[in-house]
């Protein structure tokens, strides 16, 4: 028969043994825990030299002179009577070096305000695209990114059909879904993907939001954010500084 | 009960295992749901992998840093050291090994990207020294006058 006193130690230094050591398996977790990739544009920093896009077509080998791109660059210019004029010539492979939105000269006087956007994959929480997939050939990897298996992909494009940011689009040389995945073997490589590196001026940020200490994430929760077409529930995690409601 | 109505029935249990047994050989062992579930992670795993394999051509300025440690320590003293050197000498890659040489892309266009004037004021662009690129020496390529390593150093 047990005492009282010895089954209260007992008991006591059971539970103490339960809890320190479930903290050391979350601690040791904590370790080699898989990221949550986030990604940040301050759309005020851009300034639509497109250096992005000529990266990111080099690095993930997307036929430089086809116009079809991972990410691009899209140029708003509000006029002062309330038109909106956008455009992304090449997805700004070749940046914007005159002020001919559309190909319309609009004098600088009539501008009231004008600023350049880069898009890029916002690698949903819910993504659309993967939804639609009949064959699983696209799917979301453990951290969060939406990858495409060339070998995998049958060419049906529901995915192409299903992104609301229009993101997708086919591979001109495999015929597959193509889309931008964060340059994941950069990330997988400890490296930034080719954009972010390629941005003179830091207007796109990489972040891991299960990160504490990651600054780029420390932005997204402490800052005025906003990400993309909010009400359609796909979650984005790409998340815009400066938004303007122009914006599309 | 008669043949004739358990004949098609045979036929077609037949088809149905024959489905089955071409898909234990069609499809990979590592194809099924993974860590999101049935909605988000019905794939091939061994995806990843070849994902992450994919061949990294752009090495950052800290790859170009240690032998070109000249050219290096000149451009980040000046504002052109916000530029990444691959944007303007193309993806390293192997370098040294493979390509022996990069090119050095020196053309009008790649410095308008940044320098042809645009009204935009409330962008960074309008903190960016800007051209008339029609009016600002139309012919000649910017190298010419300006060091693109050291832009505040003067014309030559």
């Amino acid at each position: 028969m047990i005492s009282r006193r010895e089954f209260l130690r007992l008991g006591l230094a059971a539970s103490a043994g339960i809890g320190l050591s479930a903290f050391a398996a979350r601690a040791y977790s904590g370790k080699g825990r898989t990221p949550r990739w986030v990604f940040l544009v301050d759309t005020y920093k851009c300034v639509g030299c497109g250096l992005c896009v000529r990266a990111c077509k080099l690095e993930n080998e997307i036929p430089y002179e086809v116009n079809a791109t991972r990410t691009w660059v899209e140029r708003y210019v509000v006029k002062k009577d309330g038109v909106v004029v956008a455009d992304a010539p090449l997805g700004a492979r070749d940046g914007f070096t005159r002020n001919d939105p559309q190909g319309i000269i609009v004098p600088d006087a009539d501008i009231a305000k004008a600023f350049f956007v880069p898009k890029l994959c916002n690698q949903c929480t819910n993504p659309p695209c993967v939804q639609v997939c009949p064959v699983g050939a696209t799917y979301q990897s453990p951290d969060g990114v939406v990858l495409v298996d060339r070998t995998w992909c049958i060419g049906c494009g529901y995915c192409i059909m299903a992104c609301p940011y229009g993101m997708r689009f086919f591979h001109p040389l495999y015929k597959t879904a193509e889309k931008c995945n964060f340059c994941y073997h950069r990330l997988s490589a400890g490296m930034k993907p080719a954009c972010v590196d390629a941005c003179p001026f830091g207007a796109r940020l990489i972040g891991d939001m299960k990160d504490e200490n990651d600054p780029v994430a420390n932005i997204i929760r402490t800052e005025r954010v906003t990400v993309l077409k909010e009400e359609f529930g796909t979650k984005p995690n790409v998340y815009y500084l400066n938004y303007d409601s122009v914006i599309r | 009960m008669k043949g004739h109505v358990l004949r098609p029935l045979y036929v077609v249990l037949a088809l149905v295992a024959l489905t089955f047994a071409a898909r234990a050989f069609v499809v990979p062992p590592d194809f099924g749901a993974h860590e999101k579930g049935y909605m988000y992670g019905w794939y091939r795993k061994g995806n990843e992998a070849e994902w992450k394999a994919f061949k990294v051509k752009h090495q950052t300025r800290s790859y170009c840093e240690g032998c070109h440690t000249e050219e290096y320590s000149l451009i980040m003293k000046s504002p052109h050291g916000i530029i990444n050197c691959e944007n303007c000498h193309g993806p390293a890659r192997d370098h040294p090994e493979a390509p022996l040489k990069l090119g050095i892309d020196k053309s009008r266009a790649l410095c308008l990207r940044c320098h042809g004037y645009l009204p935009y004021k409330s962008t960074g662009r309008e903190m960016i020294k800007g051209i008339s690129p029609e009016e600002h020496n139309p012919d000649v390529e910017c190298v010419s006058c300006h060091s693109p390593h050291n832009p505040l150093g003067g014309l030559s």
